[in-house]
């Protein structure tokens, strides 16, 4: 049986407005699937759906199947308990996803303690290896830190050590490196790979830009103004766009490319 | 430790200083007249006496007593009401949100102090029926406040971050909505602070505080309208302790939010 299952979600406001029309989708452990689309093409409420973390006021419908149990419409003690270990996040802002207030070592152990039941010298050696486990120097420091301390890129790998703590069978990344300048976004998207790749997680990886959705993601799946409007192996679609969504955007990617080649010696 | 925590504490230590001694010793009893009418200060009476022939420092010692228990029994009454209700409206569904959020307004376009005149009116005057009805008109204030500041945090990033790796909503709240709202909470806790003593004074002032024989700042200050010129030490003395009083409370509180943000501690 597929690990996630949506099909025919439907997300619509009170006001009956639809934001996102009957997308269906699976995504198995191992499996990476990009989901791109512009800004406002409903991209992060798929995410927040599958979280059953949509905020009040807006309705989902249609079926999600997460490890076997309803997200739509399940209680929230259920939900609770796939949250953290069966499906977990990574958002785009991580200086606004991260706890001002709290040290980052904290907030790496909080989903340590309350998942695994660690305490003490266990809490803060797990802390430490899940700091270093993103690659970040003398962790030891970082995890005193507060979040307005250390660099956006630095940050970006404390929200990944804190998603990955408990090693969960799904990760959705909502435009985890948008925020970030091009070098460090590179470094991160590398990370997110390695460490996807060692745990054996499936990602669902959501952005705008295609030549960074389509560097990790195995298929791809094209939303336009709520629909998906094309689906199918990466090469597949970069080679053939059929919808004209598509084809704008790897036209767009083609053009930048072919600048930057002309510009290069 | 801030210069302006730093500051306020050092208004407040005097009073609470002079409340605390006034637990095990006073100069005279508070109900002893043997110094004489108006005795100007002297060796015999620091102060000197007032208009009935009582001791003026051991009535504001005592009356120092009445302002810090009464201001920080308020603040408690109103914390717990407040915090509680702003909480609870915080995380309500949109109807009962605007119902409570209408029913605070109402609340709030009451001047304080006459909410407080209404219910030292309806229960007997007492030290508790005060405490009460300052604790009362001030919780409307803190719940508001609270629901706004529980709001803004809860539409935060980290939040749903939070809940993302599964962390659970009492575990949310005592994690990171309270740490978060507490620095502007405590700031208007301690502002609080100020204002309940003013407003037990106040209420003194007028009449309506603890009868006899509680002694307040504000009845004393009442007390020395009659010989504000023959004697300006009976007014003076306890006008001075109660802006002192305000002025440490104000001040340590915009200290306390100094020093509970990490952000400005490193900017300032």
């Amino acid at each position: 049986m597929t690990y996630l299952e949506v099909s025919g979600l439907t997300v619509r406001t009170a006001g009956d407005r639809t934001l996102v029309r009957d997308v269906s989708f699976a995504l198995d452990r191992g499996d990476r699937l990009g989901l791109i689309g512009a800004s406002g093409a409903g991209k992060t409420l798929i995410a927040l759906s599958i979280l059953g973390l949509l905020p009040r006021g807006l309705r989902a419908e249609g079926r999600i199947r997460l490890d076997g149990t309803d997200v739509l419409g399940a209680p929230e003690r259920r939900l609770n308990r796939l949250r953290g270990r069966a499906v977990t996040a990574v958002f785009q802002e991580s200086l606004a996803a991260l706890d001002p207030l709290m040290r980052l070592g904290a907030q790496v152990a909080q989903p340590l303690r309350h998942r695994q039941g660690l305490r003490g010298k266990a809490l803060r050696a797990a802390v430490v290896a899940a700091l270093e486990s993103v690659r970040l120097a003398d962790p030891e420091r970082m995890a005193r830190a507060y979040p307005h301390e250390v660099s956006g890129g630095q940050r970006q790998r404390v929200a990944i050590a804190m998603a990955l703590a408990c090693e969960p069978a799904l990760l959705i990344a909502d435009e985890p490196t948008s925020s970030l300048d091009t070098t460090v976004q590179a470094e991160v998207l590398g990370l997110l790979d390695r460490l996807i790749g060692r745990t054996g997680a499936g990602l669902l990886f959501i952005g705008h830009d295609l030549a960074v959705v389509a560097g990790v993601a195995r298929r791809l799946l094209v939303l336009d103004a709520g629909q998906a409007v094309e689906s199918g192996p990466v090469a597949g679609v970069l080679s053939a766009p059929a919808h004209p969504r598509t084809q704008e955007l790897v036209g767009t990617a083609r053009r930048l490319r072919g600048a930057l080649e002309r510009m290069s010696p | 430790m801030n210069r302006t925590l730093v500051i306020g504490c050092a208004l407040l230590a005097p009073i609470v200083a002079l409340a605390a001694v006034s637990l095990a010793w006073t100069p005279y009893g508070p109900a002893d007249t043997t110094g004489g009418r108006l005795t100007p200060p002297g060796a015999a009476h620091l102060l000197g006496t007032d208009r009935l022939g009582r001791d003026l420092l051991t009535l504001v010692m005592i009356g120092a007593r009445t302002a810090l228990t009464t201001g920080v029994l308020a603040v408690a009454i109103s914390a717990l009401i407040g915090v509680a209700g702003g909480l609870a409206a915080g995380f309500a569904g949109r109807l009962a949100d605007d119902v409570l959020a209408a029913a605070l307004d109402i609340l709030i376009a009451f001047p304080a102090l006459i909410l407080a005149l209404l219910v030292v009116a309806a229960v007997r005057p007492s030290l508790f029926a005060t405490v009460l009805a300052i604790g009362l008109a001030m919780s409307a204030v803190l719940a508001r406040l609270t629901r706004a500041l529980v709001k803004g945090v809860l539409a935060q990033d980290y939040i749903t971050a939070s809940r993302a790796s599964g962390t659970s909503w009492p575990r949310i709240v005592t994690g990171h909505v309270l740490p978060n709202i507490w620095p502007a909470l405590s700031v208007n806790l301690a502002l609080q602070l100020g204002l309940a003593v003013l407003a037990e004074a106040s209420l003194a002032y007028l009449g309506l505080g603890a009868p006899q024989p509680d002694i307040s700042w504000g009845r004393l200050l009442r007390e020395a309208q009659a010989t504000v010129f023959t004697s300006p030490i009976s007014l003076i003395a306890p006008g001075l302790l109660l802006a002192m009083l305000v002025a440490g409370a104000n001040l340590a509180a915009q200290g306390l939010r100094l020093a509970a943000d990490p952000a400005l501690r490193v900017t300032r």
